[in-house]
């Protein structure tokens, strides 16, 4: 009897390690794998059986015009609901079956929210490190880690709110990768910050990137679409270009990736 | 877990951060309860009455002294004529008037017995019927104590608008004399009215009003979504939200006790531990209640609004605090049954006021607790939709 007991806990042993197994990506240098991705709303179809990668430390621009189906992917990517149809793994878990895993494996800012106003900048910070289980012996080296690069360590105990909005939207940024994430996922960053404030963004990005981090991001702006490493374009909820902003300037002999952008937006049937 | 409690800290923070709130929260029901048991009172004082007598008379004035004496009136002076009482009564100079027949002193011994109108001011019937009532006990006691032969008075007491009406007959005193007695409040303290009111409308304010709108602001604020993306469960978002209200509450809870039992003098009768455990499921079912309003609705001036108007102004309404249900249309009567705090206040009245041992309140306490499973189960169902 005791060892059939045995057996039988070995056995639901093996398939929850199984069930917490990272599913593995088809090539490991991926983070990001997605396959006919489909997700429709009664007749209507928000994302048209989309297929790309993100590999593993670049930084992605996910472009398309209001509508294209940007959010409706990323929330399919981030575990807020699941597709029609179609397969895709996020830092390694299946969007199907491991939203629980994706979630703590990734971070998320979006422009709309920039951290608790009323809260200081080092509870905010604890607060979202209680949120992601960063160790409780590493919270505050991490914090003051952050606080440093940021040059924001006399800012420590002020409330966010009294913070202008770009030093704002650098602590958003930083406190979505305090436990370092696999993947960070920006949704139009920095919406509403000026060029100055802008560029020091994107710094705070790349330093991201060269710790490994991958970033993908969302963005109006096409200047800034100039910064990704790859950029893929969304156009009726489908992807309907993907490479680097280089070769997708000499592909389609544009100047700028606006101008690319523009050519693959007339073709768009959707109203903005 | 771990996350679920960096979250409860959050919320306590949220709170503690907003000092305004908190006092308003933690002063509010101080200054209602000090309020309604010192300011306002469904007691009857300062009244100003007018007499109109046909002839002198020793008998009417040692009465009219009489009732200048008490607490409860002031003795204006003697008006010549009826349409004089009337005009004064439009003035606003006085309240109430005592109109005594011809030849009063004479008719007490007579067979037909003597006329004595009492007239009231009754634009706020409210304090017309005290007043009238007051007066006739006030008059009742004098011809008792006074008028050694047990005459028979005829006593007609009426009521009138500005227009004194017809005169209605009340008492006879002399003939009967029921012995009044109020039981478990004998000294009529309107307190013993409101502290249960004021316990149900306050409990449904901190816990449904400030749960609802601050789950609402984090949608408006769009943290929501981020929280969404974060691994904490949404359900645990909620509940996390819970805790700090129901700490506020608990402690708001111990306030009006104290202050109930300390300033109020309004001794609790019946089972200290019923009355907390009666409360603490009513704030179970209000935070409910918030949570059901806050999956329903986007912004939190709609929570507010509904909050507001469509549980606060009920509770006032139909609860029994302000009017009795028992005297409202049936119609109406129903509606007040689905009222949560009215099973709380009679809860609450039974167990602090008529001090009844708990099984008389098994059926207060068995809907309260349906009520919030039900409640619980619709604002999870409703969350869970809201999600995808």
């Amino acid at each position: 009897m005791m060892g059939e007991g045995n057996l039988i806990s070995e056995l639901l042993q093996a398939r929850r390690a199984r069930r917490m197994q990272p599913h593995l990506m088809r090539d490991p240098g991926n983070v990001i794998e997605v396959e006919h991705l489909t997700k429709r709303f009664g007749d209507f179809t928000a994302v048209d059986d989309i297929s790309f990668e993100v590999r593993r430390g670049e930084i992605f621009g996910f472009l398309g015009a209001n509508g294209a189906g940007k959010t409706t992917a990323m929330k399919m990517l981030t575990g807020l609901s699941f597709p029609t149809s179609g397969s895709g793994h996020v830092a390694g878990f299946d969007i199907w079956k491991q939203s629980e895993q994706i979630k703590r494996h990734i971070g998320y800012m979006s422009q709309k929210f920039a951290l608790y106003g009323d809260l200081t900048v080092k509870d905010n910070m604890e607060l979202f490190a209680g949120i992601y289980g960063v160790p409780k012996n590493e919270v505050s080296a991490r914090i003051d880690n952050l606080l440093g690069r940021l040059s924001m360590s006399d800012e420590k105990n002020a409330p966010v709110k009294d913070l202008p909005q770009g030093w704002k939207q650098k602590l958003a940024f930083s406190v979505s990768i305090i436990h370092r994430p696999e993947i960070v996922f920006l949704d139009e960053p920095t919406g509403g910050v000026d060029p100055a404030a802008r560029r020091q963004f994107w710094e705070l990005i790349y330093e991201a990137v060269d710790e490994g981090i991958t970033a993908f991001v969302t963005t109006h702006y096409m200047d800034e679409a100039e910064y990704c490493n790859r950029i893929s374009m969304m156009v009726d909820g489908r992807i309907d270009a993907l490479d680097s902003p280089s070769a997708l300037k000499q592909r389609y002999g544009a100047a700028s990736v606006a101008e690319v952008f523009d050519i693959l937006a007339r073709g768009a049937k959707r109203a903005e | 877990m771990k996350e679920f409690f960096a979250f409860v800290r959050k919320e306590f923070l949220h709170i503690f951060r907003d000092r305004r709130t908190l006092l308003v929260l933690i002063g509010l029901p101080t200054m209602l309860i000090v309020l309604f048991g010192f300011a306002i009172s469904t007691e009857i004082r300062n009244v100003n009455i007018g007499l109109y007598s046909q002839d002198d008379d020793i008998a009417v004035a040692r009465l009219m002294e009489k009732i200048d004496q008490s607490e409860y009136f002031t003795y204006i002076g003697e008006y010549g004529s009826e349409e004089d009482v009337d005009m004064a009564m439009r003035r606003g100079e006085i309240d109430a008037a005592l109109m005594f027949g011809p030849d009063f002193a004479a008719s007490l011994y007579s067979d037909a017995g003597a006329d004595i109108s009492v007239v009231a001011d009754a634009t706020n019937p409210n304090n017309a019927s005290m007043e009238v009532m007051y007066l006739t006990g006030i008059v009742a006691d004098y011809f008792r104590d006074d008028v050694e032969e047990a005459v028979a008075v005829r006593m007609l007491a009426s009521m009138s608008g500005d227009e004194s009406g017809e005169s209605v007959p009340t008492a006879m005193p002399g003939t009967v004399g029921p012995q009044l007695r109020m039981l478990y409040n004998p000294q009529l303290k309107s307190s013993y009215n409101f502290v249960p009111g004021i316990m149900g409308l306050i409990l449904l304010l901190i816990c449904a009003l400030m749960t609802s709108v601050s789950i609402v602001r984090e949608k408006e604020t769009g943290s929501m979504e981020v929280l969404l993306v974060s691994p904490i469960k949404p359900i645990n978002i909620v509940l996390a939200k819970m805790i700090p209200y129901f700490v506020i509450s608990c402690a708001v809870l111990v306030n009006i006790l104290l202050l109930t039992i300390f300033v109020l003098k309004v001794p609790v009768a019946g089972s200290f531990f019923w009355m907390i455990l009666v409360s603490v499921i009513y704030i179970i079912l209000s935070l409910g209640i918030g949570m059901l309003v806050s999956s329903l609705v986007k912004t939190q001036i709609i929570a507010t609004l509904i909050c507001g108007m469509i549980f606060l102004v009920p509770v006032m309404m139909f609860s029994g605090m302000l009017y009795p249900i028992e005297s409202m249309p049936v119609a109406l009567q129903w509606f007040a049954q689905t009222i949560p705090a009215k099973w709380f206040i009679e809860a609450i009245r039974k167990i602090m006021i008529e001090g009844v041992p708990v099984r008389y309140v098994t059926k207060e306490i068995l809907i309260m607790t349906g009520m919030a499973v039900v409640i619980f189960a619709a604002a999870v169902i409703k969350f869970k939709d809201r999600l995808d």
